[in-house]
């Protein structure tokens, strides 16, 4: 029964992206025929001959790379702060400032100023990746902190744990749900930063690719790395839900 | 009464609550009781009357603004494994941990090895009446099992003393009648000292060797004791006896009861 029901889930799902591609041919073949718009299957072609050649491995990776780092630097960095930020008033009245006035200032604001002190490489876009994720972190994780029910650490205190013990046994456990959505929502804003970082300056990745294309018209190689754009995030968001429910299960996320 | 030295005393405990506005809250006023060994105290009184605010000065979780509590001898200055809580939700429960890792919490604060903490979860999850259901985690598991893993967590850790606030106000009357009866078993077999707050005057008689009636708030402090000397058959609500405490009870909280909704409006 659970599994008639999970099967029946999983087919209204693809039925729903099936629709996603047939109104994009339906749009591109009937009702705006046009050059500039191509229809999904000039564009499939297309991705398969830019995947042949190597092109469309290269630019994605290079993209894929940047985000990894950064996402990963910018968690790293971001939880600690987070926790600290929820467990110490101090450190909160400290590094609020920090928290509430960057956090409004967007990383596509600061594409220009990354490039201009850490070149057109990898440095500037590593750190608007890790910019962009760690506020997030920092925010989703000290409010994770916050939220811990206070009968939780009576309890643990009432049982005989110390302040420490409370501290790793009872409020980061309770916290890691915060924590893994707050990283979920960093991984969906870092897809957009990376595609605006590398449009403005970059030797490779899935935006220049697109900035590449519009020099040249070719508007099909506009919509592979689109498509691809789409397809990296889902699996990306996708693979993380995965992961969250595979090994933090018992953290009963709350996704 | 007087022979058996009190496990727990309170001497003339105030508790002031600041307020930011500046005019203090006098939660308790010169509270003053004795628990001897062994014994099943209710604390009985309506809402508001600072009976949870009692408990939480004896668990050590708010400072007494005034007056000594002491339990053992020893006085109470913080919350430690020698007074388990059980409290009335369930949010004091570790939903990443199962049953047995919730009952083990604390003697694996405590040190104590794997082994030999695995054998005491055990026992005590046995205890409560939950056994084979030791891998579910709370979200599985109903409310009045999830407050039988409370009990079994405050048990396992072997302290001198329960301090139950309400535990079983949230259940139903069916689960609750089943959870009164059965906690009475578990007191009987561990002979634990227990210190039980409720408003409810037939869980209290159902459950006490003795019931505290507390004034009406605020300032409050007892009003006076009732021994509840009856047998285990005798303490069904149809029973004669029963209904002798129940007005003996009655009679000391009603105008209580009266205050505290004039209060209130």
């Amino acid at each position: 029964m659970k599994r008639e029901n999970r099967l029946k889930g999983v087919g209204i799902y693809l039925l729903g992206f099936a629709s996603l591609f047939a109104i994009w041919h339906v749009a591109a073949t009937w009702i705006m025929p046009s050059v500039l718009f191509p229809p999904p299957w000039q564009v499939i072609v297309k991705a398969i001959e830019l995947a042949r050649d190597g092109t469309l491995w290269e630019h994605a990776s290079a993209s894929l790379a940047r985000i990894g780092l950064g996402f990963a630097g910018g968690s790293l960095l971001g939880i600690p702060l987070g926790l600290a930020i929820g467990s110490f008033p101090v450190v909160r009245r400290l590094l609020e400032p920090y928290t509430e006035f960057l956090r409004f200032i967007p990383a596509t604001a600061l594409i220009t100023v990354a490039v201009i002190w850490f070149g057109i490489g990898e440095g500037s876009k590593i750190f608007l990746i890790i910019y962009t994720t760690i506020f997030i972190v920092i925010i989703n994780t000290a409010a994770g902190v916050a939220a811990v029910a206070p009968n939780k650490i009576r309890a643990a205190r009432a049982l005989g744990a110390g302040p420490l013990q409370v501290f790793f046994f009872v409020a980061l456990p309770a916290t890691v749900p915060y924590i893994l959505t707050g990283m979920r929502l960093a991984m969906a804003n870092s897809f957009v930063t990376i595609v605006a970082a590398e449009l403005v300056a970059a030797n490779d990745g899935l935006g220049r690719m697109i900035w590449d294309s519009r020099m040249y018209m070719l508007v099909d190689q506009i919509f592979v790395a689109l498509l691809v754009l789409g397809l990296l995030g889902f699996t990306a968001d996708r693979l993380f839900r995965w992961g969250i429910y595979a090994f933090a299960g018992r953290f009963s996320p709350v996704t | 009464m007087s022979s058996t030295p009190a496990l727990v005393e309170l001497n003339g405990v105030s508790k002031v609550y600041r307020s930011l506005q500046g005019s203090d809250y006098v939660a308790v006023r010169d509270f003053s009781l004795d628990i001897p060994a062994g014994e099943f105290f209710c604390l009985l009184g309506t809402s508001g009357c600072g009976k949870t605010t009692v408990l939480n000065m004896v668990a050590g979780f708010e400072a007494t603004s005034s007056g000594t509590i002491a339990v053992a001898g020893k006085p109470v200055t913080r919350p430690d494994a020698d007074r388990g809580v059980v409290f009335q939700g369930d949010d004091s429960l570790y939903g990443w941990l199962s049953a047995l890792g919730n009952i083990e919490f604390g003697l694996r604060m405590r040190g104590i090895a794997k082994a030999e903490r695995e054998r005491k979860a055990r026992h005590y999850l046995e205890l409560v009446g939950l056994k084979g259901q030791d891998h579910k985690h709370p979200a599985e598991l109903s409310g009045g099992m999830k407050q039988r893993i409370q009990i079994a967590r405050a048990l396992a850790n072997e302290p001198q003393m329960l301090l139950m606030d309400e535990p079983f106000a949230a259940l139903d009357a069916h689960t609750r009648a089943d959870m009164q009866r059965e906690l009475k078993r578990i007191c009987r077999e561990t002979g634990r000292t227990v210190l039980f707050i409720t408003h409810d005057i037939d869980e209290a008689i159902i459950l006490a060797d003795r019931i505290g009636v507390m004034h009406a708030g605020p300032a409050s402090k007892l009003k006076g004791t009732v021994a509840v000397t009856l047998t285990p058959e005798e303490r069904e609500r149809t029973h004669d006896k029963f209904t002798a405490v129940y007005r003996e009870v009655h009679g000391l909280i009603r105008d209580e009861v009266a205050i505290s909704l004039k209060r209130a409006h």
